[in-house]
């Protein structure tokens, strides 16, 4: 019986073996035409925002170069998590991380990469109105924080002359799950009037005042589309590809502004504008100066190691953020996301270099 | 290993069957103990880790957590008063709607309906328990809320005039500890059915023969024989129903409207502890905030450990009280 036992054993050993030498075997023809071989080179985890774009990314630079990126959309808070503890290659936010955040990753410096630009869009269901809805700054905090309760209100109508609003209820559709597009939401408000940045401040989950919470955009999306009456905040891709109605929003300069691609890469441009030439990028640019600017803009981040500890995985990370900055941002509008305006992204790949392999193995 | 005896052939037959199956026995046992030692000892694994993660919370906030209703992450104050509110709230309702319903379809199945029809209405509610809960949650956006709002919210408010007690006042925007309640019942229902559908076919003969032959009507049969007889499975089904109220998240946390305030009308937006950690987790990078929210999910385990024992002594004190 022991004897059997061994044989079989053997026999496991030997098949196991083999199998491994097929893997290799056929590991090695691929990376002939491939720059490296394995099954996957790097890992990153984070913002589901810029999901559908980096995923995008990653697929057509495997085809490309044979460099295989994973890349798992658990949030912002996951991702920078995740990194922190030293368990993904690289981490990815919609918002930048804090200094006490910074100051806990394992792994010592961490540099932010701005990769493309989200807008937050005001999305809303006015029966009867056929233009896009007027508002600024403070009419929205004001709505936002339960101050202005119907359409009908002088301080929302004196933004739109011309246009019949109904003397109906505003209902206030917020997002009830953590979310960037919270943080970008509340950030302009907060910059934007000085009374919301008293009483409710930002992040990305807050206190709301009013209204209801709904999970995802799809969530807040849906609910504003059910109910007469609701407005709601939604990311730029999601307003596009469903054909939201979207409110033009009063920038900095005092023009009323309709989310688009275009409106948020000016934002950009106009915050870049006044960056010291040592920035870190981690960087609000809502209520962006600019004639075009749209306010309610971000970037959204790829957070890497200054000091990479593995010099074969540090080089393909920097070789691939390289082609994301420049071949990658050509793909980004034809997906809704803003590319960053073409100096700035000439100026973080010129960051990039700063990345550390000397103390790597 | 121990090896058989060489001359196994010439010795006691019966001797060596004992021993083989005395062996199997014991693997067998083994085995059967093992499993039912893993079990045990990740619940308590489950309970020690949540607890370990929730104690920086339970230090520096106390029983904050549970007793008040600010929460407010950027302000570090955690108190999920109002989720508690809103899971013991919406599960209460799901059960108020659930149970009746349940029974109801339990006593036609097991004496009323024709056995063609008990087949496939029996098959059809235990269906309900496989349908995936977000299907529900969508199920809920798309056609629950916009029934509710539309039709049974203005009902009740203003037709039944129960817009003047507090339960069914104010404003009917759809999303609601109602909604959450209807949708909780109905993915409790098919739990409580089937257990009380069991209990109440495995009544023996004698006991419904004996009351019919006492001149008893059909549905005085079922009140005074049948249903005393399947109370404790009866009751036993009704908390394993709430238990799955209790812990249920995303159908729940797509129609109860997330707001997280104490409202007394069922028709006003409302928040679970179970929909809080849900919404809350992937997004939090702050100590405390990750805490807070395992202090919310370890006091959701202890109310769900509560439920149990409860569960537990009413089956109990039930069957005492027959046995006497």
């Amino acid at each position: 019986m022991r004897a059997l036992k061994l044989a079989a054993l053997m026999l496991l050993a030997v098949a196991c073996a083999k199998e491994g030498a097929n893997n290799s075997g056929t590991a090695s023809s691929t990376a002939a035409s491939a720059s490296s071989g394995g099954s996957v080179d790097l890992t990153g985890a984070g913002a589901t925002f810029p999901y559908p774009l980096y995923s995008k990314w990653f697929s057509v630079y495997a085809s490309k170069t044979g460099v295989k990126i994973n890349y798992q959309s658990i949030g912002s808070g996951g991702g920078i998590r995740q990194l922190s503890e030293g368990t993904v290659d690289f981490g990815a936010s919609d918002s930048p991380m804090s200094d006490e955040e910074m100051s806990k990753a394992k792994g010592g410096p961490i540099l932010h990469i701005p990769t493309v630009l989200g807008a937050v869009v005001i999305t809303y269901n006015v029966p009867g109105l056929t233009v896009p809805l007027n508002l600024t700054g403070k009419a929205i905090a004001d709505i936002f924080s339960g101050r202005i309760t119907k359409w009908s209100d002088t301080r929302v109508t004196s933004l739109n002359p011309g246009v019949k609003l109904p003397a109906t209820d505003i209902l206030v559709v917020h997002r009830s799950d953590g979310s960037g597009t919270s943080y970008i939401f509340t950030d302009y408000l907060t910059n934007a009037v000085p009374a919301w940045a008293t009483s409710v401040g930002k992040g990305k989950e807050v206190k709301w005042p009013v209204g209801l919470g709904a999970k995802g955009n799809e969530g807040v999306a849906g609910q504003v589309q059910q109910t007469p009456g609701a407005i709601g905040y939604v990311e730029l891709a999601y307003a596009k590809q469903n054909n939201l109605p979207s409110a033009a929003v009063e920038n900095k300069a005092g023009k009323r502004v309709l989310p688009s691609v275009a409106s948020a890469t000016a934002a950009a441009a106009g915050a870049a504008q006044a960056l010291p030439a040592n920035t870190d990028y981690r960087i609000s640019i809502v209520n962006a100066p600019g004639a075009d600017s749209y306010p309610i803009s971000s970037f959204t981040w790829i957070l890497v190691y200054r000091h990479q500890t593995d010099a074969a995985k540090g080089k393909k990370l920097i070789d691939f953020l390289n082609w994301a900055l420049t071949e990658g941002e050509a793909e980004a509008s034809s997906l809704d996301y803003a590319p960053l305006p073409s100096s700035m992204a000439s100026s973080v790949k010129a960051r990039l270099t700063t990345i550390d392999l000397s103390g790597a193995k | 290993m121990t090896s058989l005896p060489v001359d196994w052939l010439e010795k006691d037959r019966r001797k060596l069957r004992v021993d083989a199956s005395a062996f199997s026995d014991k693997v067998y046992e083994a085995l059967t103990a093992a499993c039912a030692l893993v079990v045990p000892a990740l619940v308590i694994a489950i309970a020690l880790s949540i607890f370990a993660a929730a104690w920086p919370a339970f230090a520096k906030l106390g029983l904050s957590i549970i007793t008040t209703s600010n929460w407010d992450v950027s302000g570090g104050h955690f108190g999920a008063a109002p989720a508690l509110f809103g899971t013991l709230v919406s599960s209460t309702v799901a059960l108020i709607i659930a149970t009746p319903l349940a029974i109801g379809v339990a006593i036609f199945l097991s004496e009323f309906s024709p056995s063609w029809l008990r087949q496939p209405v029996g098959f059809l509610v235990d269906l309900l328990a496989a349908i995936p809960s977000v299907v529900y949650g969508l199920w809920g956006i798309f056609v629950l809320i916009p029934l509710l709002r539309q039709h049974v919210m203005p009902f009740l408010r203003d037709t039944l005039h129960l817009g003047a007690t507090p339960f069914f006042s104010g404003p009917a925007y759809g999303p609601s500890m109602l909604a959450a309640g209807v949708i909780l019942a109905i993915m409790a229902l098919p739990y409580i059915s089937a257990v009380s559908r069991e209990v109440l076919m495995a009544v023996p003969r004698s006991q419904r023969e004996a009351a019919l032959a006492l001149g008893a009507t059909r549905w005085e049969m079922i009140r005074d024989a049948v249903i005393p007889y399947a109370r404790s499975g009866i009751i036993g089904g009704i908390m394993l129903g709430l238990g799955r109220a209790l812990g249920e998240t995303m159908a729940v946390t797509m129609v109860i409207g997330n707001r997280l305030e104490i409202s007394a009308s069922l028709l006003s937006p409302g928040y679970t502890m179970a929909s809080l950690i849900a919404n809350e987790f992937s997004e939090a990078t702050n100590d405390l905030h990750l805490s807070a929210l395992m202090a919310v999910g370890a006091i959701l385990f202890i109310i769900t450990l509560i439920v149990n024992a409860v569960a537990r002594w009413l089956v109990w004190s039930v069957a005492r009280r027959r046995a006497q």
